[in-house]
């Protein structure tokens, strides 16, 4: 039992003595079998970019015909989601042979979504299909979803004066909520990348495909364990920091790095309340002693100790 | 009628005029501060209305990857934590019942009223949807959210200040019964403030806790919240000293009656507090530097940073406070309160702005429309806060009114 594994259970413990009901965060991580995914094998990717448009397409974003993704100059720059770019494919070099690598980017559709738990109004929601969701109709746009995004995905509408929306993919769940389809940019791709499916299943599949061919892939499911697991899974041939991953994010979730202080300040405020208001009442009480004592003394006598009377 | 229109003309003259004409009132306002001011307030206006009108693409620098500016770090953050004066001096005399500090007790209430109520002023213009302020109060509720968190104990910490700060009030509208029962509420509102104030200034440390891997390993700890709410007391402590000292010269008249060795002692008495404060906090900076374990990064630039912000902001003035009052030199004291607060404000611009997405390929620099808002709005709060000063009684005691205490 490791340091902070003690503190826990010593605060679950005093929890449970206090309100009856024990931090049952720890306990939760279920796993969801019913939830979609999409694999990701970059191996496959020829950078067509034939996402991107159906993307654009689906969901109504500002568009251009087809052919012009075809233009190869955008992959100067490595590209990151915007207000009406929920997806974007970026070229990395594979520092063994020098060919291109082309890595789609679009939300992750995290098991335990920052976003959602960093929130204030509950704009983001977990559909049971797997994907992320938000709701503009409450958001006040504070933008702590972006801040807490360890992807950082969703982007903001900032040239809208009046109301800006927070916007990322939607994994298209309008579509893959009825039977039999799938996201627009799996519909569309002309190859074996985008893979749709359910999560278990594409991770079982992902590691056949590490099995089968030990050359092709280095030996990480990205997303199955990152910030305790995502909807949308990656393979690759070179390790995943060189084609733009993050790889010091961890396996822990997000949500819990505030579920540990939001629990404990409601804790120290039920706790440290008692004694203030004791404190307070007998303050109380002292003043009204005092007050009678100097009634009874010295009366018609007003102000007391400040500054010089005299 | 004639009668009651003049009564109202009096009441104008002797509340809002300061027993001056209008004219005489006008004339005694033409001064050099009075005239920066104004320049400030002609420029920050139209740009507050700029930023309502066209939105914030067009005069902010923020991105996508930058979603947070000086309108979270400054405005919110600084403001926030130079506005735990009220937090200290409530505790301390409310209800460890130092009833010595009773003339800083009023001051440093209204500075926190004022440092909240003009924060999230400045958030207004923060808010992508401004209207929609209330939102997590009243239609949808995030629980899981720090951010939600601290909407409510903005809301009702302003609420238990102006319940604090209201008696003042009351004497200047002449409102006896008011006035009694809300200095009876305002013990209670000082305790409900001290609960919640230590968990909103933690909270404030604690948003950045969830963003692990933009903050720089050296400024990210799980221990933030503790950071924040350790360097809220440190500078409510120094405030309170800067705050006086800066009031007792502008507004020499209304404390010629001050017992300045009694000042003066109770000053060097914060600064105690504050240098035990300095010492725990340069030692929890340390410790969580150590359980990170990143001593390689301080050969770093970003490393010298860190060092120069704990070694010269906090271990320093811990050391000068101590010698300031173990020689009972005011003028030291003082002056380091002022460090202090520079080095606080440094550690919250650090944290949200400069080790904030030190890695990111994009870097965020205020554009100037941005500066003018947040300078505007600290105008419009030290404005304010003289125009109180000058009408009620929150120097010195109401002439009418016994003490409370």
């Amino acid at each position: 039992m490791d340091r902070r594994e003690f503190l826990k259970r010593v605060a679950c413990i005093s929890s449970t003595a206090l309100i009856g009901r024990g931090d049952v965060s720890a306990e939760e991580a279920h796993v969801h079998t019913d939830r979609y995914g999409v694999l990701v094998d970059t191996t496959f990717c020829i950078g067509c970019r034939r996402c991107e448009w159906a993307c654009n397409e689906w969901n109504k974003n500002p568009n251009q015909p087809v052919k012009n993704f075809e233009d190869k100059t955008v992959f100067q720059t490595v590209r990151r989601t915007r207000a009406a770019t929920f997806t974007v494919v970026n070229r990395f070099k594979n520092p063994d042979d020098n060919k291109p690598v082309y890595v789609k980017k679009q939300c992750m559709h995290c098991e335990n979504p920052a976003c959602l738990s960093a929130c204030f109004v509950d704009a983001f929601r977990k559909t049971e299909k797997g994907a992320v969701i938000y709701n503009p109709d409450v958001c006040v746009g504070c933008r702590y979803c972006m801040v807490a995004c360890p992807f950082d995905i969703p982007a903001y509408e900032y040239n809208e004066p009046i109301s800006p929306r927070v916007t990322k993919c939607t994994f298209c769940f309008d579509r893959i909520s009825k039977e039999g389809k799938v996201p627009a940019c799996a519909e569309i791709c002309p190859t074996e990348t985008l893979r749709f499916g359910k999560r278990q299943d594409l991770i079982t599949l992902a590691y056949e495909r590490i099995r089968n061919n030990p050359r092709r892939y280095i030996k990480h499911v990205y997303g199955e364990h990152e910030v305790g697991g995502t909807s949308w899974l990656y393979l690759s041939a070179v390790p995943f920091e060189q084609i733009g991953f993050r790889t010091d994010l961890g396996k822990k979730t997000i949500p819990d790095m505030s579920k540990g202080f939001l629990f404990m300040t409601k804790v120290f405020e039920i706790i440290a309340a008692w004694p203030l208001v004791f404190a307070a009442f007998y303050a109380l009480s002292k003043v009204k002693d005092r007050k009678n004592k100097s009634e009874t003394s010295s009366q018609g006598k007003k102000t007391d100790g400040h500054g010089k009377t005299s | 009628m004639e009668r009651q229109a003049d009564r109202a003309s009096s009441w104008i003259r002797e509340k809002l005029f300061l027993g001056m004409s209008f004219r005489e009132y006008l004339k005694s306002n033409m001064t050099i501060a009075n005239g920066i001011a104004a320049i400030i307030l002609a420029v920050a206006i139209p740009v507050m209305v700029y930023r309502l009108v066209y939105g914030l693409g067009p005069s902010t620098n923020l991105t996508d990857t930058n979603p947070w500016g000086i309108w979270i770090g400054v405005d919110i953050l600084c403001g926030i934590v130079l506005a735990a004066g009220g937090l200290v001096i409530g505790t301390m005399y409310y209800l460890f019942g130092m009833r010595q500090y009773h003339h800083f007790v009023r001051p440093a209430i209204l500075t926190s009223l004022l440092g909240y109520v003009f924060a999230v002023f400045a958030l207004l213009f923060d808010l992508g949807r401004y209207y929609r302020l209330p939102y997590p109060m009243v239609v949808s509720f995030g629980l899981t959210s720090i951010m939600f968190l601290i909407a409510w104990h903005f809301a009702l910490y302003i609420v238990a200040l102006f319940i604090e700060w209201s008696p003042a009030l009351f004497e200047w509208l002449n409102l006896r019964k008011f006035r009694e029962f809300f200095s009876k509420l305002a013990v209670w509102a000082a305790v409900f403030g001290v609960i919640i104030a230590g968990g909103h200034q933690s909270a404030l440390g604690a948003l950045f806790v969830i963003a692990p891997g933009k903050l720089h390993p050296l400024w990210y700890s799980e221990l933030l919240p503790v950071f924040f709410l350790v360097s809220a007391i440190i500078a409510g402590l120094s405030m309170v000293i800067v705050e006086s000292m800066l009031t007792h010269k502008v507004f020499k008249k209304q404390v010629e009656h001050f017992d300045h060795a009694e000042f003066e002692k109770l000053t060097m008495n914060l600064g105690k507090g504050a240098s035990a404060g300095l010492i725990v906090y340069f030692a929890l900076k340390v410790f969580g530097l150590a359980h990170s374990g990143r001593w390689d990064l301080l050969n770093t630039v970003y490393g010298y940073w860190f060092l120069f912000e704990i070694l010269v902001f906090a271990l320093l003035p811990a050391f000068l406070f101590a010698y300031g009052v173990r020689y009972k030199n005011v003028r030291i004291t003082r002056w380091t309160a002022v460090m202090t607060v520079i080095g606080i404000v440094l550690n919250r611009i650090n944290t949200s702005l400069v080790a904030f997405n030190w890695n990111a390929p994009e870097r965020y620099y205020p554009r100037w429309t941005e500066v003018a808002i947040t300078v505007g709005v600290i105008t419009m709060g030290v404005l304010t806060f003289r125009w109180i000063v000058n009408r009620m009684a929150i120097l010195h005691d109401h002439p009418d009114y016994e003490s409370m205490h």
